[in-house]
């Protein structure tokens, strides 16, 4: 199985038309991914020609709102390539909609564009999911790519992956690309997100098939904190962790808007002691905690 | 980004916070004149992005304009916490009868906001959450409802104002929430709020954090910024819009993705320990795309700093495939010609890693060096910068 996401997902993009929007429907399709068609008000009912995964011409209608896409073709995912400004209306159109899951890739949004939507959200019943923003998205190896993470680095198998950054998504994918991965999901770098690293470990540890899990976090926040204290209490199939940033300096913003050291909040070693209390692994760098991940794997097996 | 004092008062003012009149200036001279113009006892306040400036003789009460003179002598050029005083702001003087704290946040953990207020103020908030945790009221608020009026006496209620004065801070909550949504901001907070001996509720001292993030919608937020304090090579590179952050060591970074670029940061400091103890020199993503151009800008910058023997180039090919970085490299350092004067060690994986790899095989450039993996590439990079 896989989390969040499988192949019978139909999957609707808000931005389909622009540039990253459009970049990234071809390579979803080309992955697998079941695109039935996009959001965009002022080319609403015309067409996208993008090609499936076999090669074949698709046609992709252009919807004027995420309600009519939903209505027209029974989408349940969507996934947004909005520029910031505009990414909180198009987050309000998606919880309107009631749309099951919704990925944020972009880039940038005010972080208190983030805290009202997720407000919203909650006051609309928690009924959309959202995963982001500024996040890679979610991969179930095999079956569907919500998101623009490569779709070729390896395939299926029983590793669960939960991370805050795009980049050692695909790295610790990589290194573990022998054994494969049930879902990955880059839950963003940025201070408010909506999916965290807990609500990935739950679902992981609910998934007969993930045997073990690799969560990676970085410096900023406390969210690592809580997953460690989340996996003590409720975790029982291997986890195994990274956190990058030990050497960065206090009040410097590292790339990601959330991923900042404030006082004696937030530092690398906090998040390591934390999980390592928590029994969890922490590798000093991705090619040690793929080290670990494979002998509590084996071990498993033994 | 953090502004100054003064930059947060102006902002208060905007919003119609009560708060005393200031004037900035970076000279004694100035400084007597603010005090001339102001009238009466004036305050000398260091202008320093750090707190304690009280303890550390950064904050002076001035009688007339020759001590406000003298007090400026005193202030100006002190180092408080590694903060090298240039400005001050010349403030009005107030009869303080109370002092009270307010603030208002990002609550991460909660996606929400957390507004944290106390009629005991003056104490540095750390430690009065510490010392004195139940005279802190923790509200949060609601970011989809805010600080309604309803809400701000409430939170008044909560920290245990006096019921004459929960109208009157009530009224002064709801303005510091507008200077919070209205700005942008991640932290508003004033410490001391006071009450005054003729009763006025003032804001006598604000911090206040933005989101750069929301610069696209407020052009002023630009202005605040302190480009004088800012390293060179830090505002270089932001001309260039590159993600960059200077630090302290001899291998210069460059990757993609800010996970991977910190991990990277990490992995070299490790290696760095077999090797005289090299670190690395900066923090720098170049992002998705890695074109020949941002290579470019990016290893300029980078060679740029003089504290830096060697280069890791550190690319895991996602979206971008590893032979565009490849030419990306290869056209940098034609680009960059004599310019390019130190040893780059990269290390390519992912998508289209071989026909990346060789391209810079067949270029042959005698400062590259390919490395097989991110370890073995950050020792080579440590290696050759301990050497150097």
């Amino acid at each position: 199985m896989t989390i969040f996401l499988n192949k019978d997902n139909k999957v609707i993009v808000q931005g389909i038309t622009g540039g990253e929007g459009s970049k990234h429907t071809a390579r979803m399709l080309a992955a697998g991914t079941q695109v039935v068609g996009g959001v965009n008000a002022r080319k609403a009912g015309t067409t996208v020609l993008h090609k499936d995964k076999d090669g074949n011409d698709v046609e992709l209608p252009v919807f004027a709102s995420v309600t009519e896409a939903i209505e027209a073709t029974g989408a349940d995912v969507s996934i947004a390539f909005v520029p910031p400004a505009f990414t909180k209306d198009a987050v309000v159109e998606a919880i309107d909609a009631e749309i099951p899951l919704l990925v944020i890739i972009t880039e940038g949004v005010p972080v208190q564009d983030s805290a009202e939507f997720w407000a919203y959200a909650k006051e609309k019943g928690g009924l959309t999911r959202i995963i982001g923003p500024n996040c890679p998205g979610i991969i179930s190896p095999g079956e569907s790519l919500v998101g623009i993470t490569p779709a070729n680095i390896t395939g299926k198998g029983p590793i669960g992956l939960v991370s805050k950054s795009g980049t050692l998504t695909y790295q610790m994918m990589y290194e573990l690309r022998d054994l494969g991965f049930s879902t990955a999901i880059g839950i963003g770098g940025d201070p408010v997100i909506g999916t965290t690293h807990i609500d990935a470990l739950a679902a992981f540890e609910a998934d007969p098939e993930t045997k073990a899990i690799v969560m990676i976090g970085e410096i900023g926040g406390d969210a690592e904190e809580r997953a460690a204290d989340f996996i003590k209490a409720n975790v029982t199939k291997p986890v195994v962790g990274y956190v990058a940033g030990f050497t960065a300096p206090e009040g410097k913003t590292m790339g990601h808007a959330g991923a900042i050291v404030s006082g004696s909040a937030g530092t690398a070693q906090a998040k390591k002691e934390a999980l390592e209390a928590a029994g969890v692994k922490v590798g000093k760098t991705p090619s040690e905690t793929a080290r670990l991940l494979r002998e509590v794997y084996e071990a498993l097996s033994a | 980004m953090d502004l100054y004092e003064y930059q947060a008062r102006d902002l208060f003012e905007k919003y119609g916070v009560p708060v005393l009149p200031g004037i900035v200036a970076d000279t004694p001279e100035d400084v007597r004149a603010a005090a001339e113009k102001l009238g009466g006892v004036v305050v000398v306040k260091a202008q320093v992005k750090t707190g304690g400036r009280g303890k550390a003789g950064g904050v002076k009460v001035a009688k007339n304009p020759d001590e406000a003179e003298e007090a400026a002598k005193a202030i100006l050029g002190l180092d408080i916490k590694g903060h090298v005083v240039k400005r001050v702001m010349v403030a009005g003087g107030a009869r303080i009868a109370q002092e009270f704290y307010f603030s208002v946040l990002l609550d991460r953990a909660n996606r929400s906001y957390l507004s944290l207020t106390s009629v005991e103020g003056g104490m540095e908030i750390e430690q009065l959450a510490v010392e004195k945790p139940e005279a802190l009221a923790r509200i949060e608020v609601d970011p989809g409802t805010g600080i309604s009026p309803e809400k701000a006496r409430e939170i008044a209620v909560a920290a245990n104002f006096p019921a004459e004065l929960v109208d009157k801070v009530a009224d002064v909550f709801v303005k510091l929430y507008d200077v919070y949504t209205g700005e942008d901001a991640t932290l508003v907070e004033v410490n001391p709020l006071i009450l005054s001996e003729d009763g006025e509720v003032i804001a006598l001292d604000g911090k206040v954090t933005l989101d750069e993030n929301a610069e696209f919608r407020h052009a002023g937020h630009a202005l605040l910024e302190d480009k004088a304090a800012a390293d060179p090579l830090e505002a270089k590179a932001k001309e260039l819009d590159l993600n960059y952050v200077k630090l302290d060591g001899e291998v210069g970074i460059i990757g993609n993705g800010a996970g991977l670029v910190m991990s990277t940061l990490d992995v070299v400091a490790y290696a760095g320990e077999n090797h005289g103890g090299v670190k690395p020199a900066n923090f720098l993503d170049i992002g998705g795309g890695a074109s020949a151009e941002v290579m470019a800008n990016g290893l300029s910058i980078i060679l740029g700093d003089e504290q830096v023997k060697s280069v890791f180039v550190n690319v895991f090919g996602g979206i971008t495939a590893c032979d565009q970085v490849a030419k990306g490299i290869v056209g940098a350092l034609a680009e960059l010609g004599h310019e390019a004067n130190k040893p780059l060690v990269v290390r390519l994986d992912g998508n289209n890693v071989a026909e990346g790899r060789r391209i810079l095989e067949e270029a042959a450039h005698p400062l590259v060096t390919l490395a097989d993996n991110m370890d073995q590439g950050a020792d080579k990079a440590a290696e050759l910068a301990n050497a150097a």
